[in-house]
């Protein structure tokens, strides 16, 4: 499996870098300075708050916009572009094709979160001078927005598996954000007591994956620890969504005929 | 008798068509035929004739409606089939933001070659389609036809005993048109099968040891480019220089052409000895008389002219 998976994924990596996706980093860590100066100058005593809520925020926007509008386009580029041709021609199969390109992908994604990550660890040493003990469940957040870019990238080609990058920036996006206000939706539908609303916030609320468990940017920039039992709880979650997502996409697109 | 080195049975491809996309259209119609081992066989047919359809059927890129094929005795559907066999797609494209050399490095990775095999023989296939120069420029500054050696390159790096090349003259040069012949008798005297689609009717009498022609999805024939065109002449070339002064018979003066101070003219053989008379008798000199053999290109455009074949594709209601 390596010696298939592992030359596209790192294929897919290679194109991203010369494509320049990486150069975002350069407008985080200009936002990352600009954010540290300025905090520190109306800031009092909230400092690290406002830099770990930016920081993580940022990371997670960032990240986000990159594992959608890319992932959307991984399996569609190929085919339009016939790339795709002589790489089938190749002893790989299609599902190895799509697992490499998810992990291509997800290693960019993660490259991309380390350089940013230094960047926030920057930006706090900057305004704090220290790290603190607590400092360390920043990486446990950022590891969980690792988990929900994987989820997102998972989701981006599953649908480019069967439908056009803007469609399927459409779908990806809308169950994301149907994903976010998963518990929201789930009270309405509990509020209302209608039994048709019911049923249907309820099927959203099991069907779409719930983003909100991903989300700790809150409990990390006011110095809260999170539970070891979030951590593997999310780690499962998000493993079983990406595998039944992406078995679900070789299946379809190990059935389509390229045009 | 030993395995075909590629076996297509009753192949048939159907397209749906339409906004709802409930019709079909019929694009390959139960093609029947077989390329023998360490043959060089081309597939000759218009635009839009199946040849592509059938290729990327071999490789698994589109499936069958109905029907199956073997390579060296593997069915298409097994993914170690594409281990003994190379293909070049039609109008090749590839990452544009690797090296020619990174490219066949990527490829050669899926034939599990270690890095050092990997180097050697990325050198030695760029060196054998003349990009050796070319090897660490990126494919995006490359002209067509550097990108169609390259492909050609990935195609065979892997020294497949099968080699599928659709359109391969195509966008080339004379210089690297005359390449890729070369490539392709190479491929032939190591005894690899070479199966190739060509436009190009002279590149396909040249190297090949049979042809199959398609037309509207259908096959309208195999064999030896020989056997296929009947080697029965259908006309008789005569070269003459008329005489200063005398007038050639009306017949022969209507169907004459002047070629500088000769005259050309085709008569059907029956009416070869009657011409001959007639211009010995306003005494022209007779230069040559030659048999007139069709060649592959007539017999093509015949078929593709002909109204069974010039239809087309045919569409079916579901």
């Amino acid at each position: 499996m390596n010696a298939t998976v592992g030359p596209v994924a790192i294929n897919t990596f290679r194109e991203a870098v010369r494509d320049r996706v990486l150069y975002n980093l350069v407008l985080f860590a200009l936002l990352m300075i600009g954010a540290a100066i300025l905090v520190g100058e109306i800031s009092i005593g909230i400092e690290r708050l406002v830099i770990i809520n930016l920081g993580l925020s940022a990371i997670s926007i960032f990240g986000l916009v990159m594992a959608i509008f890319i992932g959307v386009g991984l399996v569609y580029k190929e085919i339009e572009k016939r790339t795709l041709y002589s790489l089938l021609a190749k002893p790989i199969r299609r599902w190895q094709f799509l697992v490499g390109k998810f992990a291509g992908l997800l290693l960019t994604l993660g490259v991309n979160t380390i350089f940013m990550t230094l960047g926030l660890a920057a930006a706090l040493v900057y305004v704090g001078g220290h790290f603190v003990r607590s400092d360390a469940s920043i990486l446990v957040a950022i590891y969980f927005i690792l988990l929900e870019f994987a989820l997102v990238t998972a989701l981006a080609m599953f649908f480019s598996c069967f439908s056009s990058p803007m469609l399927s920036t459409l779908f990806t996006l809308g169950i994301y954000i149907t994903g976010v206000f998963a518990d929201d939706i789930h009270g309405i539908g509990e509020f209302t007591k209608n039994p048709a609303v019911l049923a249907i916030t309820r099927t959203l609320y099991y069907l779409v994956p719930n983003f909100h468990n991903f989300n700790a940017i809150d409990t990390v920039a006011h110095g809260g620890a999170i539970p070891f039992s979030l951590v593997w709880q999310n780690t499962l979650y998000a493993a079983l969504y990406i595998a039944l997502l992406l078995v679900a996409g070789s299946a379809v697109f190990s059935g389509r005929n390229l045009k | 008798m030993s395995t075909p080195a590629i076996e297509i049975l009753g192949l048939t491809k159907d397209f749906p068509v339409g906004f709802w996309r409930k019709r079909m259209r019929r694009s390959l119609d139960n093609l029947t035929f077989q390329v023998e081992e360490g043959e060089v066989f081309g597939f000759l047919g218009p635009n839009g004739a199946g040849k592509t359809t059938t290729m990327k059927l071999l490789m698994g890129l589109i499936f069958p409606t109905s029907g199956t094929a073997r390579v060296r005795g593997r069915s298409i559907d097994d993914v170690q089939m594409h281990r003994e066999i190379g293909y070049l797609p039609e109008q090749p494209y590839f990452y544009d933001y690797l090296t020619a050399r990174e490219l066949l490095d990527y490829y050669a990775r899926f034939s599990n070659y270690s890095k050092a095999e990997r180097r050697e023989r990325v050198g030695r296939f760029l060196e054998r389609v003349g990009l050796a120069a070319a090897g660490n420029v990126q494919l995006r500054k490359f002209s067509k036809g550097m990108l169609q050696r390259a492909g050609i390159a990935q195609a065979i790096l892997h020294d497949p005993a099968v080699v599928i090349l659709d359109e391969p003259m195509s966008g080339l040069d004379p210089v690297g048109r005359r390449e890729v012949r070369d490539i392709i008798l190479d491929l032939k005297k190591q005894g690899r099968t070479v199966f190739f689609s060509t436009h190009i009717l002279s590149d396909a009498e040249m190297l090949c040891d049979r042809v199959a022609v398609l037309a509207g999805g259908k096959l309208q024939g195999v064999g030896a480019p020989g056997e296929i065109v009947s080697m029965k002449a259908h006309a008789m070339e005569i070269l003459f220089e008329a005489r200063e002064g005398r007038a050639l018979p009306a017949a022969l003066a209507k169907n004459a052409t002047r070629i500088g101070g000769r005259c050309r003219v085709e008569v059907p053989e029956e009416a070869l000895y009657g011409a001959l008379e007639q211009l010995r008798n306003c005494e022209a000199r007779i230069l040559s008389v030659s048999p007139v053999h069709p060649t592959l290109e007539d017999y093509f455009f015949r078929l593709v002219g002909s109204p069974a074949t010039s239809r087309g594709l045919e569409e079916i209601s579901r």
